[in-house]
C-alpha cells in the first residue's frame, strides 16, 4: 500500500521535470540511431528488430545510471531523506517504491520504440513472438541495470558519482559476457569458471531471451540480480541513513 | 489526564569519536510544549532525530505512548507529526499534490484527507500558493508546508526543528500562536535558539549544551538562576549627600551589591539580592521610613538569556 503511493509519486514527479521528456526523447533518437545507421537495418534485409535489441545494453550503460542516479542521492541532497524516513513508511516500502517507478518509467519510453515494430511487421513477416520476447527480455536487463543504480545512489549524495560508479559496475555485469572477455579466460581456466562468468552477464541471458526462448531460467537469474541489488540498497539506506 | 507520552531514557549518540548526545533523559506529558535551548551543535537535532526515529541511537530508550522506537518505529512515526530543520520537501510538487501525498501515506480516507487538508492549509494560510512548485516558494511559505505536513494527521507528539527559523517577525507571531493553539491536546516539543520564542510559547524548558541537560524547568524558574534574578532597581529625587543614601541601601538586609546607574538630575541604583531573595519590601520601606522622594521602582525577573550565556559557557570550560 504504501509502496504504492510511492510508485505513483516518484512516477508523476518524473513527468512534473523535464526529465521524462529528455529521457523519452534521447532513448528514442538514440535507439533509432542505433538501429537503422549503426545496425544498418535496412541493409541487413531481414525482417526483425535484432538490430534495434542488440544495441539495448549499450544504451542502457549510459542512460539506466542517468536514471537512477537521483532515486537516493537526491533525497539525500535536499535533505527530504529525512521526511520520507520520519514517516511511516519501511525503508524496504520506500526503496521498491522508488525502483518500480523508474522501472515503470523505462517500461513507458521501451514502450513508445512501437513504431519500429509496426515498420518491421509493414516491410516484412517477422516473428512477432521473437519480437515480443525480446521486449521482455530487455525490460528485465533494465530492471536489473535500475537495481544497480538504486544501490550506487543509496551509498552517496553526489548524483555524479553516483553515475559514474553505476556505469562501472554495470559496464561489469554487460562485459562478464563479451565474447573479449570470455576468450581471455577460455584458454586457461576450467570450462566451467568460463561458463560461470558468462553465467553473471546480463548479456548471455538478455540474448537466450531475444532468441524468442523465454526460459525460466533467465527470468530467474534477472529476479535474483534485482533482489540481491534492492536488498543491498535497503541494507546501505538503514547503514547510513543520515550522512 | 496527565499521561507521560514522551519518555526519553539515557539517551546516548556517538559519532566516531564525538558524542553528540550523552545520556540524556526526561518526560513529556500531554499538554506541554518543551523548548530545547542550546547553542548551535548542543546535540539538539540529533536528539530529535532519535525521538523520530530517523537515526539510531547508540544507547537509550525513546518511548512514544509506551511503544518504543527502535521496536515498534512504524507505531511511534504514526503519532508523531515532524517538521525536520530547514523543512524538506519534494521541489518540483505543489503543496497541495504534497500534502495529497503525506495524506496518503499516513493513511487517512479520502474524505478525512480533503477535510484534513482543508483545514491545516487555513491554519498556515497556504491557500494563495497551493499549485506553485514548492521550489517557487518563498523560505516562509516552505516552512509554512513544512508545518502542514506535519501537522495534518492531527499528531499526538510534535516535533519541531526550529519551526521559526528565516521567518520575518510577522509570520514568527502566526506560527506561534499556531503552536499555542494547538498545545492542550498535544506534547510539543521544539527546538530554538531565540530565548524570546520560549517565552512567548513554551511551557518547559531544556538547555542542553555539549549533548548533556543543564537545566530543565519552566521559563520563570530558569530566569530565577539569573543574578539579576529580583534585583531591584530604585530611582529617588536628588539629596546633598548621595553617599549617605548609597550606604543606607547596602545596609538593608540581604542586599549583595549596588550599581550606581545615575548620580547628577536623580539617583538611581541598581540592588542585586544576596542568593536572589526577595527585597523590595525592605527596599521600599527604607525608602518610606528615610522619607526619599521615590520617583521609580522596579523589580527584575532576571534575562533567560543571560542564564542560557552563563550555563552553556561555563559547561564548554569545564568540557
Amino acid at each position: 500500500m504504501n509502496t504504492w503511493v510511492l510508485f505513483k509519486r516518484e512516477l508523476s514527479s518524473y513527468f512534473a521535470t523535464p526529465i521524462a521528456y529528455v529521457f523519452i526523447i534521447i532513448f528514442l533518437f538514440l535507439s533509432g540511431i542505433f538501429t537503422f545507421y549503426i545496425g544498418n537495418f535496412f541493409g541487413r534485409g531481414q525482417a526483425d528488430l535484432v538490430a534495434f535489441f542488440n544495441f539495448h545494453p549499450w544504451l542502457y550503460l549510459f542512460l539506466i545510471p542517468a536514471l537512477a542516479m537521483r532515486l537516493w542521492a537526491e533525497e539525500r541532497k535536499s535533505g527530504s531523506i529525512e521526511l520520507l524516513l520520519t514517516l511511516p513508511v519501511t525503508v524496504t516500502e520506500a526503496v521498491l517504491g522508488k525502483f518500480f517507478a523508474a522501472w515503470a518509467f523505462t517500461a513507458i519510453s521501451l514502450a513508445l520504440t512501437f513504431p519500429m515494430w509496426i515498420t518491421v511487421n509493414y516491410l516484412g513477416n517477422p516473428d512477432n513472438l521473437v519480437i515480443f520476447a525480446s521486449y521482455i527480455g530487455s525490460l528485465l536487463m533494465a530492471g536489473g541495470f535500475l537495481a544497480i543504480g538504486s544501490c550506487m545512489s543509496a551509498l552517496t549524495k553526489n548524483q555524479v558519482i553516483a553515475f559514474v560508479v553505476s556505469v562501472v559496475a554495470c559496464l561489469g555485469f554487460i562485459l562478464a559476457g563479451f565474447p573479449l572477455v570470455l576468450d581471455f579466460f577460455s584458454g586457461w581456466v576450467p570450462h566451467i569458471v568460463v561458463q560461470t562468468i558468462s553465467s553473471f552477464s546480463f548479456l548471455t541471458h538478455f540474448q537466450a531471451i531475444s532468441k524468442g526462448v523465454i526460459d525460466l531460467r533467465d527470468i530467474i537469474y534477472f529476479a535474483s540480480v534485482i533482489t540481491f541489488w534492492l536488498f543491498a540498497t535497503v541494507i546501505f539506506i538503514e547503514m547510513k541513513k543520515a550522512d | 489526564m496527565m499521561d507521560t507520552i514522551v519518555k526519553i531514557q539515557r539517551l546516548r549518540k556517538e559519532f566516531g569519536l564525538l558524542t553528540a548526545v550523552n545520556d540524556i533523559s526526561f518526560e513529556v506529558k500531554k499538554g506541554e510544549v518543551l523548548g530545547f535551548l542550546g547553542p548551535n551543535g548542543a546535540g539538539k537535532s540529533t536528539t530529535m532525530k532519535m525521538i523520530t526515529g530517523f537515526l539510531t541511537p547508540t544507547s537509550g530508550t525513546v518511548s512514544v505512548d509506551g511503544f518504543d522506537i527502535t521496536e515498534r518505529p512504524l507505531e511511534v512515526k504514526k503519532r508523531i507529526g515532524y517538521l525536520p530543520e530547514g523543512a524538506p520537501a519534494y521541489p518540483d510538487m505543489t503543496p497541495l499534490s504534497f500534502l495529497n501525498f503525506i495524506g496518503d501515506i499516513r493513511g487517512l480516507s479520502s474524505s478525512q484527507k480533503l477535510q484534513r487538508i482543508d483545514d491545516v492549509v487555513s491554519r498556515v494560510n497556504l491557500e494563495s500558493v497551493l499549485y506553485q512548485p514548492i521550489d517557487t516558494l518563498s523560505k516562509g511559505f516552505k516552512r509554512r508546508v513544512g508545518l502542514a505536513q506535519a501537522i495534518l494527521h492531527d499528531p499526538e507528539v510534535l516535533i519541531l526543528d526550529e519551526p521559526t527559523d528565516g521567518l520575518d517577525p510577522n509570520q514568527k507571531h502566526e506560527v506561534r500562536s499556531l503552536i499555542t493553539q494547538m498545545a492542550e491536546e498535544k506534547v510539543i516539543i521544539l527546538s530554538t535558539h531565540i530565548l524570546e520564542e520560549v517565552h512567548a510559547v513554551c511551557s518547559r524548558a531544556i538547555i542542553i549544551a555539549n549533548g548533556k541537560v543543564l537545566a530543565d524547568g519552566t521559563p520563570n524558574e530558569l530566569e530565577s538562576e539569573s543574578p539579576n534574578h529580583n534585583a531591584v532597581t530604585i530611582t529617588v529625587k536628588k539629596t546633598d549627600n548621595p553617599s549617605a543614601v548609597r550606604e543606607t541601601l547596602l545596609a538593608i538586609p540581604n542586599v549583595h551589591k549596588l550599581e550606581t546607574l545615575e548620580e547628577s538630575d536623580v539617583l538611581s541604583y541598581r540592588l542585586q539580592a544576596k542568593s536572589n531573595l526577595p527585597i523590595v519590601a525592605e527596599v521600599s520601606q527604607t525608602a518610606y521610613e528615610k522619607q526619599w522622594e521615590m520617583l521609580g521602582l522596579s523589580v527584575e525577573s532576571g534575562q533567560l538569556d543571560e542564564v542560557f550565556r552563563t550555563i552553556t559557557t561555563t559547561s564548554s570550560r569545564i568540557n
